[in-house]
């Protein structure tokens, strides 16, 4: 499954800071709300003013034992250091975080391949502010000045730290997906890659053969999209595999994944690495969660991912496809499978459910998961009854998605998507078999292949408004 | 350990004043080096004491599970917070141009 | 004090007066609020006429120590990195002397970021001790204890993080409490070492000094180490004396100090026991190990307090074209040699390679210090010894000499590294003519019987 050159392996370890669901910050009352007007959600202690103090939040404590508990950590007597640096989007130049003793130790996340990454910790800390960079090209890099808006200031994370377990750059992809889809699935997360509500770094070496101890690594920070994991770990690995194949040696550093152009680039060198004087954080006190409060929450935990995978697959007991069984591993990773359970008990067609879920609503990014159910479920069923053809159906999809729901009925008028009339279809089919007698003849002979080129053609015509279903009887109805 | 306590040097200070970020003259830092050495120095008391066992305090207080409800409270007004900073553009901190990602 | 009794403004005026005829001299003050503190006393004399209850302290003039944090009004905790900084919120304290209806007067003078034993490190210059113009008034909380001790107001409020509080106390001749730790709250103190320091009274009298001390005490749910305890009992209890207390008369707060230091102290003890209580020697050896183990620990927790100083949100800035030159710059200009030190010597404490044998090791020998401490406690319910080793010394004297300044906090640093409760209370002068301080230590939360016999001291003082 490796794309290395013959003989290499890779070592890939993630570590995946995502942002809790909270109400409020993890140390002061202030809303933690994406998207608001800069510096409003402020107060002295995530400002850092002199003489403010921090109080740890309950509900930000709970949402990390969920991760903790779908990771299947140990969940354990826990408390803060301060990890020192300066950097001016971190108001009191020290970060409170976990160290020593984090919340969640050591537990395991099985992808849907089958493997098993170790989860080293999972631990509690707290966000920075954000920064915007003024001049040059908006990047840090040649921009003049730099503003900074504390927001984002203090929002609870967790940073989960998985072992140096993923050996391929999809597994690196699969690892994220699934950790993903569970940190939905447990309500402490919206994981929200494009908002960095999830933020993946990679820790990248190559070996020569799988039993060779791992090489220098290189960790490359903040991958925001699931894509860019899996591109970034697999340009890494065959960077380093090029150098060590020219005799050169690795430099242990941190990199930048450049999106656009498709590489890894130099940010940090190890020389330069901080010395950030961790020491136990004073003004907090330890966490010792009760037995009874981890089982309480334990108990409250929703169906996690693997478990709604099995329930979908088995809709479609044993006929299911392989092709349908990566399209419900697609839908359940992306926590999209609701929507096809939701559809078919309503009694929608389970292959239609699974196709619109899997192929189009997947494909509408994170907004897709804000639509409200009953929308969708009622999109499918205007196109189950063939009040919709397959293209006009996903157009509505599209809209319905982008205006965070709305009636179907409403947005298909709206676009004027009526079903072709019967008159209509056969004008229609008239004009093309006319213009393509050759394939006529073949299709009239018997030729089902050319069924899809004048379903095709009809489509095109029509510009999308036929239904396929209608299309393929009138053109059985005319051979025969 | 008697590695860790060897004596504080000039570089020593110099590279705590970097990490620390502050700029020292020549002068400065003979003499800063000087009076911290006197300090370590009364410290090696404390260095030199074998204390295998005896686990760390950092906080006089035994308490823990200190934890406040997941409820929004007001927030300061934005105005007169950036009224005491020193340069703010665009209902944000303004600072110079900043070299390097963070950590 | 004669809260209700007279009128506020008219006390409000008295100090100002006394200000003013005192100020140029001593000192005391970076930031008077004149017209604020006449504003609120007019205001709590308007409401007791119209009969309402003003608050147990209404009208009492009092001075805040510069790092306690006042909204929209300056708090430079004596720095010219903070210079003209205004909070934009109360500390605690600030907000439950407010509600007692005292009337703040303006801000003391202290060393910059509390870092000192003599208010000479202070930004804004030294302030002089009332007793005697020549000599400091101990610090860093120096501003607040001279302005009690020149009867500029009288009460104030200071911190203490190794002694900032009782020192100054013993050095000017006024009581001064550190509370246990987690009695008072931290929030807007401004820190500088998060896990010993702790806000207390200064008074003329030890009954002044505990009325202050009931306001201010209590749970605070913004400070996550307040101790979720009722504020003691005090007031009602001064009397109670001090029959059948033990109280070990210990070595190690008597040696090494002066021999008019050693005498006072040791009549102190007699005083004590012609009152009823058992005075019994002791020796706690760990506490030697104090000094080392506090410059480790208050400098590490400072260097990372102190970091967020960077002239970005608040305070200062020194321009330059980089974001780390512009910290730099700023820092460099902004903080005075003393904190420049101690941000240096905590950053090496914590640094990588050295953190076991100097901040690990100091904490180690903070648990020494407690066990000590705890099994002292279990033979004798308080300790007394001096406060200072010597009475004030001359300005200017130790300021070339880091160590020597340090060793004048010997006596009281180990109480902070514990946590625990002690106070300096005046007795007697030395052969210099300035004022003795005693100093009573006890466990967590035994504030009761301290100030039970400190007001037994208070009474012997001059018999
Ligand atoms: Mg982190
Ligand atoms: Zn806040």
């Amino acid at each position: 499954m490796s794309s290395l050159p013959e003989g290499w392996d890779m070592v890939v370890g993630l570590e995946v800071h995502t942002e809790l669901k909270t109400a409020t910050k993890l140390f002061c009352g202030c809303a933690n709300n994406f998207g608001d007007e800069p510096n409003t959600n402020i107060c002295p202690v995530c400002l850092g003013l002199p003489g403010s103090l921090p109080v740890l939040n309950e509900g930000a404590v709970e949402f990390a034992i969920r991760i903790g508990l779908a990771l299947h950590c140990v969940v354990q007597p826990s408390s803060f250091h301060r990890k020192n640096y300066f950097y001016p989007d971190q108001p009191k130049d020290y970060q409170i975080s976990q160290y020593d003793v984090p919340i969640n130790g050591p537990g395991y996340l099985d992808l849907p391949d089958g493997s098993r990454v170790g989860i080293e910790r999972a631990h509690l800390e707290e966000d920075t502010g954000k920064t915007t960079h003024v001049g040059g090209t908006g990047r840090i890099h040649g921009s003049d000045e730099s503003l900074v808006d504390y927001n984002r200031s203090g929002v609870p994370l967790v940073e989960i730290v998985s072992g140096p377990d993923i050996r391929s750059a999809e597994q690196a992809r699969g690892y994220a997906a699934e950790l993903r889809s569970i940190l939905i699935a447990s309500g402490a997360s919206d994981g929200r890659m494009e908002e960095g509500s999830m933020r993946v770094d990679a820790n990248v070496s190559v070996r020569r053969g799988t039993e060779a101890p791992f090489g220098t690594r290189c960790e490359i920070k903040n991958l925001n999209s699931l894509r860019s994991v899996q591109r970034a770990v697999e340009y890494e690995a065959l960077r380093q595999i090029a150098i060590l194949d020219d005799g050169g040696t690795i430099s242990q550093e941190t990199r930048h994944w450049d999106e656009d152009a498709g590489k890894t680039q130099t940010m940090r060198s190890k020389e330069e690495a901080y010395d950030y004087r961790y020491f136990p954080e004073p003004d907090l006190v330890p966490v010792v969660p009760s037995e009874a409060f981890i089982r309480q929450i334990e108990a409250e935990l929703p169906p996690m991912p693997a478990q709604r995978r099995r329930e979908l697959i088995a809709h479609f007991g044993d006929a299911a496809t392989d092709a349908q069984l990566d399209q419900a591993n697609a839908a359940v990773e992306l926590n999209l499978d609701p929507f096809i359970v939701g559809a078919i008990e309503k009694g929608i067609t389970p292959a239609l459910a699974l196709a619109r879920t899997a192929n189009e609503l997947a494909g509408l990014g994170d907004d897709a998961m804000s639509l409200p159910k009953d929308d969708y479920i009622a999109l499918l069923k205007m196109e189950d009854a063939g009040e919709l053809s397959a293209t006009q159906s996903k157009k509505v999809l599209a809209d319905l998605v982008a205006a965070g729901g709305g009636d179907p009925k409403a947005v298909a008028e709206s676009k004027g998507f009526e079903q072709l009339d019967a008159g209509a279809l056969d004008a229609t089919l008239d004009e093309i078999i006319a213009a393509n007698p050759d394939e006529w003849a073949r299709y009239r002979e018997g030729d089902d292949k050319l069924t899809g080129f004048f379903t095709g053609k009809v489509m095109a015509a029509t510009q999308g408004q036929a239904d396929g279903k209608a299309v393929n009887a009138a053109l059985r109805q005319r051979r025969s | 350990m008697s590695d860790n306590t060897r004596p504080l040097n000039e570089d020593d200070v110099r590279h705590v004043a970097k990490l620390a970020r502050l700029q020292l003259k020549d002068e400065e830092i003979i003499r800063f080096t000087e009076q911290l050495r006197s300090v370590l120095d009364h410290a090696a008391d404390v260095a030199s004491l074998d204390l295998e066992g005896i686990a760390p305090t950092a906080h006089p207080l035994e308490l823990s599970n200190v934890l406040r409800a997941d409820e929004v409270t007001a927030s300061s007004d934005r105005d007169e917070v950036l009224r005491a900073a020193p340069s703010v553009a665009d209902h944000r901190f303004r600072v110079p141009r900043i070299v390097g990602e963070a950590p | 004090m004669n809260a209700g009794e007279v009128s506020a403004v008219a006390l409000a005026n008295e100090s100002l007066q006394q200000i003013d005829s005192q100020e140029g001299e001593i000192h005391a003050f970076v930031e008077i609020q004149r017209e604020q503190v006449l504003r609120k006393a007019q205001a709590i004399d308007d409401g007791v006429a119209q009969g309402k209850n003003m608050g147990v302290l209404a009208g009492v003039p009092l001075a805040l120590k510069d790092n306690l944090c006042q909204h929209g009004e300056v708090t430079s905790c004596a720095s010219n990195i903070l210079s003209g900084w205004r909070p934009p919120y109360d500390a605690t304290v600030v907000s439950r002397i407010e509600t007692a209806g005292v009337l703040i007067v303006g801000k003391t003078n202290m060393d910059e970021f509390a870092m000192g034993s003599s208010t000479e490190n202070s930004a804004f210059g030294p302030t002089k001790n009332p007793h005697d113009t020549t000599k400091v008034p101990g610090g860093s909380s120096g501003g607040s204890a001279a302005a009690v001790a020149a009867s500029m107001t009288p009460l104030s409020l200071g911190s203490d993080t190794g002694g900032s509080i009782r020192q100054p106390a013993a050095f000017c001749g006024v009581v001064g409490v550190k509370p246990t730790y987690g009695l008072v709250s931290r929030y807007g103190l401004v820190a500088f070492a998060s896990s010993l320091d702790q806000v207390g009274p200064f008074a003329g009298s030890v009954a002044d000094a505990a009325a202050l001390l009931e306001v201010i005490a209590g749970h605070d749910p913004k400070d996550s180490t307040s101790l979720n305890a009722p504020a003691p009992a005090l007031s009602s209890h001064l009397d109670d004396g001090v029959k059948g207390m033990r109280v070990g008369l210990c070595n190690e707060l008597l040696e090494g100090c002066a021999p008019d230091m050693v005498a006072a102290i040791k009549r102190a003890a007699e005083v004590l026991s012609n009152a009823g209580a058992e005075i019994i020697e002791i020796s706690i050896p760990e506490l030697k190990l104090g000094l080392s183990a506090y410059y480790l620990i208050a400098p590490a927790e400072a260097s990372s307090n102190l970091a967020r100083y960077d002239g970005v949100r608040y305070g200062v800035r020194v321009d330059a074209e980089d974001v780390t030159a512009m910290n730099t710059a700023t820092r460099t200009a902004g903080f005075g040699d003393e904190v420049k030190r101690r941000i240096m010597l905590g950053t090496y404490a914590l640094s990588a390679g050295y953190y076991d044998a100097y901040y690990g090791q100091a904490q180690r020998v903070r648990t020494l210090i407690i066990n000590a401490f705890t099994k002292a406690y279990s033979s004798v319910d308080l300790l007394l010894g001096a406060t200072t080793p010597t009475t004030a010394f001359a300005i200017g004297d130790k300021v070339g000499d880091p160590m020597s300044m340090y060793q004048s906090d010997i006596c009281t640093i180990p109480t902070n590294l514990a946590g625990h409760p002690a106070l300096s209370v005046p007795f007697g002068v030395g052969d210099d003519k300035m004022p003795i301080g005693a100093q009573l230590l006890g466990p967590a939360l035994s504030e009761q019987q301290l100030f039970q016999a400190a007001s037994v001291l208070e009474h012997g003082a001059n018999s």
